[in-house]
C-alpha cells in the first residue's frame, strides 16, 4: 500500500464543515418540511397552484432540493480538491 | 394494430436491443466484469445507476402505492432518493477511492478480518435474492397480462434474456444494457404521464399538472381529490394516516437503506475517477427524480380517474379494461347491497340516513400504472410500451442484483477466504458460473415465490440500514473504529432488526398494530431503530477494545484524499 499523500491541514476539516451544513439542509427540507412541519406548513399554499406547502415538499419540493444539494456538493469539492492540490489527473 | 400486437412488437424490439449491446460490450476480465474495466462515463453511469435502482417496484407499484396512501405515500418518495445525499456526499467517492471491486472488499480490508467479510458477504447475498425474486415475478405478471402466456413462461424468457447479458457481459454488459433500459423505461413512464397530465389538468408537464386545476370543473385536483375522498369515507388525500414518527422512521430507514444497498454502492466502483464517483450519484438522481416526481402526479391522476369510472357506476357497465384485470384476479368486486352498482368506499363511509356503507371493490395496488393508460383510454401502442418500460425496469435491477451475488461468491468468498491463488481466468470462469446459477435461482423464487416477497423487500432494507450504512460510514469518518466495534455493531443492528421483523410479520401477525410497536414504529421502519443500536454498540465496543493497526490508519487517510485513485494504486486483482 502506497502510504498516503501529505495533505496540508484543513482540507477533511472544509470537508466536514461542508457536509454539515449541507446535510443540515438535506434533513429540514425532507424530515423538517415534509413531516416534522408538515402539518404546520399545509396550512399555506403556494399562490396560484393547489399545492399546499407541506404535501409539496414531502411529494416534490424534497427531491428537488437534493439534487440541488448533491451538484452543490461537487462544486464545493472540486474547488476545494484544487485548492489544496488533491484534485487527479 | 391492437395491444397485444403493439405489446408483442415492442417488447421484441427492446430485448433485441438489449442483447446487441450486450454482445457489443462483452467482458474479458475480471476487471470488466465486476466493475467494467472502472472506464464508465459518469453520466452513463448515472443511467445506468437510475435502471439498476428503479425496479419493478418503483415502475409499476410506487404511484400505485401512492394513490391508495395519499400524503403517507410521500416515505417512498423521499426515502427512495434522499439516500442519494447520503451516496454521493458519505459513502461513493470514498469507496471509489479505495478501489476494489465489492463492499465486502472494503469491510473486509478496513477491519482487517474474515469474520467481518463473511458476515457483509451473506448479508449482500440475502438482501440480493430478497430483491431479485420481486423482479423476477413482474416479468411473470407484466408477460401474463400483456402477452397471455403463462407466468411460468413469462419468467422463464425473463431469465433467458438476464442470462445472456449478465453471464457474458458481467458489469460491463449490464452498465450498457442499463442504459438502454433507462431510456425505454423513462420513455414508457413519461408518455402517459403527459397524456394523462394534458387530459386532466391542460398542462402537459406532470409535476406542474399536479398542482393544477382539472379541467372540467375548475377546481384545483387535489382540492378535488380531497373532497372526493371525504365523499366517500377514505382519509383526505393531502393528509396522512401514519403516526409523524413512523413516517420520520420509515422514511429514514429508506434513505439509508438505499445508501447501503450492494448493488447501488457497487455501480461507483466503475467511474475512473473519485469526481466522477461524486457527480455520477448527481446524474443518478437527476434521471431518478424525472420519474419520482412524476409518480406523485400520475398517483393523483389515476386515483380521480379511478374514482370517476368505478363509483356508483353499474357493474353491468364496467369498461373492458375492468374484466380483463377481473380475470387475473387482481380486481374483485362483491355486490353486498344488491344494488348493481359499484361502491368503491372508505371506512368512514356514511349514506344520505348515516347509515355505514360496505365496500364492494377491491383493487390491487400494483395495477395501477399498468392499467392507467387504459383507464383513460389511451391508444393501444401507448399500453405496449408500458408493458416494455415495465420489463426494462425489472431485468436492469435483476441484473445489477444477480451480478452482486456472483461476485460475492467468486470473488469475496472464493478468491477471499477459500482459494485466494485462483487465476485470473480460474475466478472469470467462476464469477459466470455463479452468476448462471444465481439467475437459475432467481428464477425458480419468482416462479414459486415465498409466501412474503413484499416483506422480505422492507428486510432487505432494513437491514442494509442496520447493518452496511453503519460499518461503511464508521470505516471512513472514525479513525479509531476497529474489527470489535464493527462486527459487535453489525450483529447488534441486524439481530434487532431482523429480530422485530420476523417476530410482527411471521411469529405474531396478529400483533402487528400500532399499539404494540416499539414507540409506534412499524416494522418497515426499525431499520431506522437498528442503525442506531449498530451505532451506538460500535461506538462503546471500539473504546473499550485496542486501537486498529497502524495500517488502517493509513487506508483510511488515503482514501480521504482523491488524488491517486488511478490504476497505479489498485490493489491488484
Amino acid at each position: 500500500m502506497p502510504s498516503p499523500p501529505s495533505v496540508r491541514p484543513g482540507y477533511w476539516a472544509a470537508n466536514l464543515r461542508y457536509l454539515g451544513i449541507l446535510l443540515s439542509i438535506w434533513f429540514l427540507v425532507s424530515f423538517g418540511c415534509g413531516i416534522l412541519f408538515a402539518d404546520a406548513l399545509n396550512g399555506f399554499r403556494f399562490p396560484g397552484t393547489g399545492f399546499k406547502v407541506g404535501f409539496w415538499f414531502a411529494q416534490q419540493g424534497a427531491i428537488y432540493a437534493f439534487l440541488v444539494l448533491i451538484f452543490v456538493y461537487v462544486r464545493l469539492m472540486n474547488r476545494l480538491d484544487r485548492e489544496y492540490g488533491v484534485e487527479e489527473e | 394494430m391492437n395491444v397485444q400486437a403493439w405489446t408483442f412488437t415492442l417488447v421484441a424490439i427492446t430485448f433485441a436491443l438489449y442483447i446487441g449491446v450486450a454482445v457489443w460490450s462483452r467482458a474479458n476480465t475480471t476487471r470488466d466484469f465486476y466493475v467494467a474495466g472502472k472506464g464508465v462515463p459518469p453520466l452513463a453511469n448515472g443511467m445506468a445507476t437510475a435502471a439498476d435502482w428503479m425496479s419493478a417496484a418503483s415502475f409499476i407499484s410506487m404511484a400505485g402505492l401512492i394513490a391508495f396512501l395519499g400524503y403517507d405515500g410521500s416515505v417512498y418518495l423521499m426515502g427512495w432518493t434522499g439516500g442519494y445525499v447520503l451516496l454521493a456526499l458519505l459513502l461513493a467517492p470514498y469507496l471509489r477511492k479505495f478501489g476494489r471491486y465489492t463492499v465486502p472488499d472494503f469491510v473486509g480490508d478496513r477491519y482487517y478480518s474474515k469474520t467481518a467479510r463473511v458476515v457483509a458477504v451473506v448479508c449482500a447475498i440475502f438482501i440480493s435474492f430478497t430483491y431479485v425474486a420481486g423482479q423476477m415475478r413482474g416479468v411473470g405478471i407484466v408477460f401474463s397480462r400483456f402477452l397471455e402466456v403463462p407466468i411460468e413462461w413469462g419468467v422463464a424468457i425473463g431469465m433467458a434474456i438476464v442470462f445472456f447479458y449478465a453471464v457474458l457481459g458481467g458489469m460491463k454488459g449490464i452498465t450498457y444494457t442499463q442504459v438502454a433500459q433507462y431510456c425505454v423505461l423513462i420513455f414508457a413512464y413519461m408518455v402517459p404521464a403527459i397524456f394523462l397530465s394534458i387530459l386532466i389538468t391542460g398542462n402537459p408537464v406532470p409535476q406542474l399538472g399536479l398542482g393544477g386545476a382539472d379541467l372540467v370543473s375548475g377546481e384545483y385536483l387535489l382540492d378535488r381529490l380531497d373532497g372526493l375522498h371525504e365523499q366517500l369515507g377514505f382519509a383526505a388525500y393531502t393528509d396522512g394516516s401514519k403516526s409523524t414518527l413512523d413516517v420520520f422512521a420509515i422514511t429514514a430507514a429508506l434513505m439509508v437503506g438505499t445508501a447501503g444497498l450492494p448493488h447501488v454502492i457497487i455501480r461507483f466502483y466503475t467511474v475512473p475517477r473519485v469526481r466522477d464517483a461524486r457527480v455520477s450519484a448527481g446524474w443518478a438522481l437527476l434521471f431518478i427524480a424525472i420519474l419520482y416526481t412524476t409518480a406523485p402526479a400520475v398517483a393523483v391522476f389515476a386515483r380521480t380517474n379511478l374514482l370517476n369510472t368505478v363509483s356508483e357506476q353499474p357493474y353491468e357497465a364496467v369498461p373492458e379494461w375492468f374484466t380483463t384485470w377481473e380475470n387475473t384476479d387482481l380486481i374483485a368486486y362483491e355486490d353486498h347491497n344488491g344494488d348493481g352498482l359499484i361502491q368503491f368506499v372508505g371506512p368512514s363511509a356514511v349514506d344520505v340516513s348515516g347509515q355505514p356503507v360496505e365496500n364492494e371493490l377491491t383493487i390491487d395496488r400494483d395495477i395501477m400504472v399498468l392499467a392507467n393508460p387504459e383507464i383513460a383510454g389511451l391508444p393501444a401502442w401507448v399500453v405496449g410500451l408500458v408493458a416494455a418500460g415495465g420489463l426494462a425496469a425489472a431485468l436492469s435491477t435483476a441484473a445489477g442484483l444477480l451480478l452482486v451475488v456472483s461476485s460475492a461468491i467468486s470473488h469475496d468468498l472464493l478468491k477471499g477466504v477459500f482459494r485466494p491463488g485462483i487465476s485470473e481466468r480460474g475466478e472469470l470462469v467462476w464469477a459466470r458460473i455463479s452468476a448462471a446459477f444465481a439467475v437459475v435461482l432467481a428464477g425458480y423464487l419468482g416462479i414459486n415465490p415465498p409466501g412474503f416477497v413484499a416483506q422480505v423487500v422492507a428486510f432487505a432494507f432494513g437491514l442494509a440500514a442496520a447493518s452496511f450504512f453503519p460499518a461503511i460510514i464508521l470505516g471512513i469518518f472514525s479513525r479509531r473504529m476497529n474489527r470489535e466495534g464493527a462486527v459487535a455493531g453489525m450483529i447488534s443492528g441486524i439481530v434487532f432488526t431482523a429480530a422485530y421483523i420476523i417476530y410482527f410479520n411471521y411469529l405474531n401477525p396478529a400483533a402487528n398494530t400500532a399499539d404494540n410497536w416499539f414507540l409506534g414504529i412499524s416494522p418497515e421502519g426499525i431499520g431506522f431503530v437498528g442503525m442506531l443500536i449498530n451505532f451506538v454498540v460500535a461506538g462503546i465496543v471500539s473504546r473499550s477494545t485496542a486501537a486498529p493497526p497502524e495500517e488502517v490508519g493509513r487506508l483510511v487517510e488515503r482514501i480521504r484524499v482523491p488524488k491517486g485513485s488511478g490504476p497505479a494504486h489498485e490493489v491488484s486483482a
